[in-house]
């Protein structure tokens, strides 16, 4: 009769046999091999150009983006907004973003929420200027972190995406985002965020709210591609990201960024 | 309407998406994970480090902590948008998240205070369904009472002086054991907090720490409290029935027992509450001395909007008064039952100052969000996430204890004396 001793030990040599043997065969998922082989071909990473100078606050990028998406129109949470900054003769920063600025920004008066409303006058106005905010597709993207379940992944070509079957939504992706792009869809109750329009910008299409904007304030392009008209501009331009101490490496550059902006 | 834009008041500047998403369930998670974690510990004191005094209260405390287990995920669960959902944690864990872990470490002390329960009640199993056997024609009840605890023997009945020797050095291992773990199980929870780089105010290494030191606080404070309430109907009821059963304890035996027992519990409840407060002191001098970018608003959110809940209400009542009543000498059972009361108080104020007063500033770090607590519900939403869902959460765990002590009784020694 095989002794107790034995027996586990015969049953650990054997386990820790078949884990040698086993780890010198690599088995080869064909669609890694052919994602590897393709990814140094057609490298695409989607990056964002924003020129501040360029956005006049009308809101046409948000009222677009909510109907692409099918983010309901009248609900409180938006996957881009436009934030205004005004900073006065006295030293004080005033911002707003009413509505996601949805619908522009049609008044001077700044918008305090339960504050109220703060009416600065325009000789008091130091500077003023409008920031568009999207989500960063981050290269080292906290929300993805977060996810107990996998349910926000990050694409091969830098998309942040979001699975509306897996999300179990906790919200944790939403308090880790330090950018506030994050929240719950009000029909699929979901985690919901800007894409960069994904569905289009793999069809070659241009994200709707760089379509929407009468400007040109907002553009999309390939980092990865030296020709690409985003690239070049952020290689010889001045730009700026959002909130660089996260450390989480966002794709959306800024130029003419401000201090202020936060 | 958006999740959260309910029970949010924004004010001044504040992104559009941006609302108190972690709500009253996200206050009572940690509060309650902190109870389980606080019990075990309690129970431990006696099985590993043999303090003699905590015998009778490690006990009750380990039952107490297998209740409060069962209660401890239902807050993250009717938090969730998709309750039904919540397997998936199981099922496809995601391990760089913090709550990923929530599976392998719940299940993990699930069953080490399991096992250990079955060590110390294993004898009583075996001469319950060995009682049942003998007897002829049993009754639908008894028949059912035979059949569990026959199941819960797992076949073994052997209660031999040497078996039950093996036993106590098995219940001594899980104990031990059992520490770290309850400590991962809280710390963890501590993690999820800690580990948020986008929140000013939770992201600190200190934060499992504190967690852990509430919980402990927290969890002996219940157990002092439960065992009370326990001990008085066990008093009142031998008031009644000392004439019918000569066999149990008089009521000043009881009485005796009871204040002794208290006052060894609540030595250890104020150096853990000492050791809890020193380092969310510590936190906060930290915070006002390095004073990095985001100190303004955390300034102005920790001593002017939330002055009241933390200064007054957690730091005040929820600690320093209890401190007190505890460090003056002479604890009656009286004013034991006010002191712990006000600590659980404390402990579930510092849970709410966290979570609410985490999301009480915006990320632009230049405008407020208030959180409204729904207190009358009016759909499901306004159920789960209000009052009434946190209630019922809170009450769970001592609903699972008188069924669960139904099993495992509590002072079953003392019956035996």
């Amino acid at each position: 009769m095989i002794s107790r001793r034995k027996f586990l030990k015969n049953t650990a040599l054997g386990i820790a046999g078949m884990g040698i043997s086993l780890s010198a065969l690599e088995i080869i998922d064909p669609r890694k091999l052919f994602a590897e082989v393709a990814a140094d071909k057609a490298a695409v990473r989607w990056a964002f150009l924003v020129d501040t100078y360029k956005c006049v606050g009308c809101g046409l990028c948000v009222k677009a983006c909510k109907e692409e998406n099918e983010v309901p129109y009248d609900a409180n949470v938006t996957r881009t907004w436009v934030e205004r900054y005004v900073l006065t003769k006295t030293g004080k920063l005033y911002a707003d973003t009413p509505k996601g600025a949805r619908d522009g920004f049609t008044t001077d008066k700044i918008d305090l929420n339960a504050d109220g409303i703060k009416d600065i006058s325009k000789e008091g106005i130091e500077k003023a200027f409008f920031v568009p905010k999207l989500c960063n597709q981050c290269d080292n993207p906290p929300c993805v972190q977060v996810c107990p379940v996998g349910a926000t992944y990050q694409a091969a070509d830098g998309v942040v995406l979001v699975d509306r079957k897996w999300c179990i939504g906790c919200g944790y992706c939403i308090m880790g985002c330090p950018y506030g792009v994050r929240f719950f869809h009000p029909v699929h109750h979901t985690a919901e965020k800007c894409n960069f329009c994904y569905h289009r910008i793999t069809k070659g299409l241009k994200s709707a709210c760089v379509q929407a904007c009468p400007f040109g304030a907002r553009q999309i392009g390939n980092i990865k591609d030296p020709n690409d008209p985003v690239t070049v501009a952020i290689r010889t331009q001045r730009v700026g990201v959002l909130k660089s101490e996260y450390g989480t490496k966002p794709q959306v550059y800024y130029i003419g960024l401000d201090e202020e902006v936060r | 309407m958006v999740h959260g834009e309910l029970w949010t008041v924004k004010e001044l500047f504040v992104t559009p998406n941006e609302y108190i998403y972690w709500s009253i369930q996200i206050v009572m998670y940690p509060f309650m994970t902190g109870l389980v974690a606080g019990a075990f510990v309690l129970s431990s004191l006696y099985h590993v480090f043999g303090i003699q005094q905590l015998k009778d209260m490690a006990r009750f405390a380990l039952v107490f902590s297998f209740a409060l287990l069962f209660a401890a995920p239902m807050p993250i669960v009717l938090h969730l948008q998709f309750p039904f959902r919540g397997v998936e944690i199981f099922m496809t864990p995601h391990f760089t998240s913090a709550i990923a872990a929530f599976g392998i470490v719940f299940f993990t002390y699930g069953a080490i205070v399991a096992s250990e329960l079955w060590f110390l009640y294993r004898k009583h199993f075996v001469e319950v369904s060995l009682a049942l056997r003998e007897k002829q024609d049993r009754t639908l009840g008894e028949q059912i009472r035979y059949l569990i605890f026959c199941t819960l023997t797992l076949g073994v009945y052997d209660i031999s002086e040497e078996s039950l020797h093996r036993d106590e050095k098995a219940i001594k291992f899980l104990a031990a054991l059992g520490i770290p773990v309850a400590c991962f199980l809280h710390g963890y929870a501590g993690f999820i907090f800690g580990s948020v780089k986008a929140n000013a105010l939770w992201m600190t290494p200190l934060m499992p720490v504190i967690f852990i030191m509430s919980a402990i606080v927290s969890g002996i404070a219940l157990c002092m409290l439960t065992y009370i309430v326990a001990m008085e109907i066990r008093k009142y009821l031998a008031k009644r029935k000392r004439a019918a059963y000569a066999g149990l304890q008089s009521q000043d035996q009881l009485k005796s027992v009871e204040i002794s027992v208290i006052q060894m519990t609540a030595k250890y409840l104020l150096a853990f509450l000492v050791a809890a407060i020193s380092l969310e002191i510590l936190d906060l001098i930290f915070r006002g001395y390095t004073a990095l970018k985001s100190w303004d608003v955390l300034r102005s959110v920790i001593y002017d909007r939330d002055f009241k809940t933390i200064f007054l209400m957690q730091y005040g009542i929820g600690n320093l008064v209890p401190l007190i009543l505890f460090l003056i000498p002479g604890i009656t059972i009286r004013r034991a039952v006010l002191g712990v009361l006000l600590v659980l108080f404390g402990v579930f104020m510092m849970r709410w100052n966290v979570v609410i007063g985490g999301q009480a500033f915006s990320l632009t770090f230049a405008g407020y969000m208030h959180y409204h607590l729904p207190i009358v519900p009016h759909d499901w939403e306004t159920v789960k996430e209000g009052l009434v869902g946190a209630i019922a959460i809170f009450i769970m765990p001592f609903a699972l204890f008188t069924v669960i002590s139904k099993i495992f009784p509590v002072f079953e020694t003392q019956k035996a004396r």
